[in-house]
């Protein structure tokens, strides 16, 4: 098939962007979204202009690292499907994509189609963990969690800090990740201890860099995990009892 | 320099244990006093840098992900052993242990595996306190599947999602220690150099690839957690981005390398669909409990799978090996699938794969317990190939996945170069010449959270009150200046082809001729094709843009070039060992029936070699194995 790329090209953090079109011929149906891609690329190598930067690495849907906004859709058409795993079978010939890097001012486009998502990681530095020491742990099973709660834990866990949510959001919010993050953590036994300390301090810094949740939803139709927007309602509620418990501590 | 493991002269079962008695121990008020770099935040540099963080040392993690998660780790689908025998069925340490040294094919160390076995449990209490959500029963306890090559159940698993939440259990633990404020965390960092001062390890060269900026930063110890080398393959299960480098620059510097023919193809990947294919993807070996390996008896045959009457059908590995049927491990699935495929019966399109067939499994069980039993692992299948499993079978084929080889080290997991460990996939420690299923999991936080914290200690206790050598000195400056004129060449360069047409062109050699069976004439030929495509790789190839900003091209250049001298070492490696063992299956050495032929009195040792300079050959220096434990068997899976 052969498609018509718009792509949003631009040389640094603070350089200006445009939009260059490419053409993007003989793409079999078969191909992944980010192979398409390479091929534009080694096209553009070819006459030696410089490629088109896009993140990527695992290209199975689990490292995180992918993530375009294609034709205005963050990972593009198809629900619960990274960029990495989108297939060309869902793309007819002759048809025009418009490809931008993610857009939220939590996350900086470093070059062409890549952003620093670095935030992220300083919401869970902020208290994304359990507070043991290696070589301090009782036996695994001295912990038992019931099947419901473990499934509910892990279906919060398998988020893959793509950003999707935050790109989707009008308002450039990270409540999902933030409380996907947080939730896998504060329904388990083991997370009960640190649960509205963590509560509060990832919320805290999740409002240095990102905007405001006014509950649109369009995160969780983003999502390439299908993370639940009831995450946020938990997150929110372990949220105000914790501010509570530190204003009575305080 | 004789190759000295320093395996401890004790019995296998107090080895460890005393070992750690005898060892010297920096007092936890000095061990703020030593600095310790670490390359890779996969699950071995995660959780060394966690633990070491949490110790008290001061550590500096760098990475060239744009976070600690991203690492390939991630990628683990299937699960992760443990010998707790929680369901009474016999398992110990002692059989993982067994099972470990017999499923590498007798090529590893006892004492090294015999320790791995040992904490393995302490790994599994530990990820349970972080909060990992392995799958549980009803009642609230630990689930746990049998793996590839186990006949006990034994390993643990979060959905099809296990390295994944593995990893992002050390990443937890790591950013705790980065808000600490005892780890430094340098992500979008690549180590270009490890610098060497009056024959220590004392730093590392890294590159920013956002800002092309080239620093230094020295160490009282620097370890590698960086991962395997099966993209030498070009296409292979791992992240695009996995590669050799650091281990390779490492190696040019004095650090051996041992066993590079050692790589694991796994069974299980889904075949390749054109020319234009960037990665396989791997179908979790777990699917191998339940699905049936098969293929038509006709070459000819035309029939849809689900028409293919029962008589028509060879079910290759139940047929030869009765006793573990699909459960054989990777390396003889592997031989086997590719058997049949050379045969003509291969399935699919391109006639390039074999059939892995559940119709059984959902008729016993049902389509729903199939389906949550492997979460994911069906609708992932069906997203890449645009066929429903359920309905038809999958198709599989063997994809380069795992690399047992790395970085030679002793008991201490520190390389030839003093202060130089290696950790994790980076090491060949503990496989052998072949990798049980759930096994690299393991070995990557045992060896972080369990092994290297203790060993370090050894290392850094002798030099208190000494400081870290100052980046002013002139191998610093040395090693920078190899770095910008390594990156200044490929950018002047300006040839005709792109840096991927390279790599997959290498790709294709070593797969043809080192992969799943290597033969003299066809590891002579590849010792004479890498020279030359690699001479034309660094005459016409063409990186364009600048080194001053986010430059991919540039990065790959720089990692495709290591993989032209790897994959070198790994044929040169492969013609040395004229012995079947594991996943080194030479065609001159296989027993009557066409099993890998082991020769144990003139080769069981483990190769490492030490680099001379391009254009001369490596020295090979021998560690004998002695097997005073594990008899010395020919493996049989009949
Ligand atoms: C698809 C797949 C499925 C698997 N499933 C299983 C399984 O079910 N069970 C199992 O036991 N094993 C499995 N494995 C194997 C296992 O995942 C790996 O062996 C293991 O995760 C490797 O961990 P590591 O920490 O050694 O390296 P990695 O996770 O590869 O991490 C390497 C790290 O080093 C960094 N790095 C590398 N080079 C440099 C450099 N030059 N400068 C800076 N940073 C650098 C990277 O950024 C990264 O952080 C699987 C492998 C694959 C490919
Ligand atoms: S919640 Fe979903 S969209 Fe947001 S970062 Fe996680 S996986 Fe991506
Ligand atoms: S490249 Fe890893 S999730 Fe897409």
């Amino acid at each position: 098939m052969n498609l018509t790329l718009r792509v949003w090209r631009q040389a640094g953090p603070d350089a200006p962007g445009r939009f260059e079109t490419y053409q993007a011929t003989d793409v079999s149906e078969d191909a992944s979204f980010l192979e398409m891609l390479d091929h534009v690329n080694e096209s553009l190598i070819e006459s030696g202009e410089e490629p088109i930067e896009f993140a990527h690495d695992c290209r199975e849907g689990i490292c995180g690292t992918c993530g375009l906004m294609i034709n205005g859709q963050a990972h593009g058409p198809e629900r619960a499907t990274a960029t990495c795993q989108l297939h060309m079978r869902k793309f007819a010939d002759g048809d025009e994509i418009v490809i931008e890097p993610w857009r939220a001012a939590g996350f900086p486009i470093i070059k062409d189609l890549v952003v620093d998502r670095s935030a992220f990681d300083r919401i869970v530095e902020a208290g994304g963990y359990i507070s043991v020491d290696t070589g301090s742990a009782p036996d695994g099973n001295l912990i038992p969690v019931p099947k419901e709660v473990a499934d509910t834990s892990m279906d919060a866990a398998a988020c893959i800090a793509c950003g999707a949510c935050v790109a989707a959001c009008p308002n450039g919010a990270a409540q999902l990740f933030t409380s996907a993050k947080m939730q896998h953590l504060s329904v388990l036994p083991q997370g009960q201890p640190e649960r509205y300390e963590r509560a509060v301090a990832m919320v805290d810094t999740m409002e240095e860099f990102f905007g405001s949740c006014t509950n649109m939803g369009e995160c969780e139709a983003a999502c390439p995990k299908g993370i639940s927007i009831d995450f946020i309602a938990m997150m929110n509620k372990d949220y105000r009892k914790g501010l509570m418990k530190t204003r009575r501590s305080a | 320099m004789t190759l000295d493991s320093k395996i401890p002269d004790a019995p296998l079962q107090d080895m460890w244990r005393d070992h750690k008695f005898n060892m010297k121990l920096v007092n936890p008020n000095n061990k703020r006093k030593f600095e310790i770099i670490i390359v890779g935040t996969g699950l071995a540099g995660a959780s060394a840098a966690a633990t070491l963080g949490e110790l008290g040392y001061r550590v500096k993690v760098f990475t060239f992900h744009d976070s600690p998660r991203r690492a390939h780790s991630i990628a683990a689908q299937g699960g992760i052993n443990a010998a707790k025998d929680y369901h009474g069925e016999g398992d110990s340490v002692w059989r993982l242990f067994y099972d470990t040294v017999k499923g590498g094919d007798y090529r590893s160390r006892e004492a090294n595996v015999y320790r791995l076995a040992e904490v393995s449990n302490n790994i599994i209490d530990q990820c349970v306190a972080q909060g990992v959500p392995f799958a549980r029963e009803y009642g609230g306890f630990l689930d746990n599947r049998s793996f590839g090559g186990a006949q006990v159940r034994r390993t643990f698993y979060a959905r099809g999602q296990t390295g994944q939440q593995l990893l992002l259990g050390a990443y937890q633990a790591l950013a705790r220690q980065v808000a600490a404020g005892t780890v430094e965390l340098i992500t979008q960092s690549e180590m270009l150099e490890l610098v060497v001062v009056d024959g220590k390890a004392s730093g590392i060269v890294v590159r920013d690839l956002v800002t092309g900026e080239i620093t230094s930063h020295s160490a009282h110890a620097v370890v590698l957690g960086t991962g395997g080398y099966a993209n030498a393959f070009y296409l292979s299960t791992n992240a695009m981005a996995s590669n050799v480098t650091a281990a390779w620059r490492a190696h040019r510097k004095g650090a051996y390398f041992a066993n590079p023919c050692f790589t694991q193809i796994h069974p299980t990947a889904i075949p390749s669909s054109d020319e234009f294919q960037s990665k396989l993807t791997l179908m979790s070996e777990s699917l191998r409990n339940d699905g049936r390996i098969w293929v038509p008896n006709d070459p000819d045959e035309t029939r849809a799978a689900a028409d293919i009457p029962e008589a028509d059908r060879d079910y290759f590995l139940e047929r030869k090996y009765p006793a573990f049927g699909n459960l054989v491990p990777r390396d003889v699935a592997s031989r086997n699938a590719k058997e049949v495929v050379d045969a003509g019966k291969g399935v699919g399109p391109l006639k390039n794969g074999v059939y892995l067939d559940f119709a059984d499994a959902i008729s016993r069980v049902g389509k729903q317990a199939v389906d949550d039993k492997y979460d994911n692992l069906f609708e992932m299948y069906e997203r890449i190939t645009g066929e429903d499993p359920f309905t038809s079978p999958m198709r599989i084929y063997p994809a380069p996945h795992y690399t047992m080889g790395g970085l030679w080290v002793d008991y201490h997991l520190q390389t030839t170069i003093p202060g130089l460990f290696a950790i994790g996939e980076a090491n060949f420690s503990d496989h052998g010449a072949n990798r049980l299923g759930a096994s690299a999991l393991m070995q990557g936080l045992a060896d972080g959270y369990f092994v290297l914290p203790y060993t370090i200690g050894d290392y850094l206790a002798p030099m208190l009150g000494q400081s870290k050598v100052d980046t002013s000195a002139s191998e610093f400056a040395m090693a920078e200046q190899a770095v910008r004129e390594q990156t200044d060449k490929f950018l002047k360069t300006n040839g005709t082809r792109s840096v991927d047409w390279y790599h997959r062109e290498l790709g294709k050699i070593m797969w043809d001729h080192c992969g799943m069976a290597r033969n003299r004439a066809g590891l002579e030929k590849a010792l004479s094709e890498i020279p030359a495509l690699r001479e034309e790789f660094h005459t016409n190839v063409r990186v364009p843009g600048s080194g001053s900003s986010l430059n991919s091209s540039l990065e790959k250049a720089g990692r495709v070039a290591d993989f032209f001298e790897l994959s070198e070492l790994m044929c040169r490696d492969a013609l040395m060992r004229e012995e079947s063992c594991g996943g080194h299956f030479r065609e001159e050495s296989q027993t009557e029936e066409g099993e890998a032929l082991r020769d144990d009195d003139n080769f069981a040792f483990v190769g490492a070699w030490q680099w001379q300079g391009l254009g001369t050959d490596p020295a090979l220096h021998k560690e004998q194995l002695t097997f005073d434990n594990v008899a010395l068997s020919q493996r049989s899976y009949k």
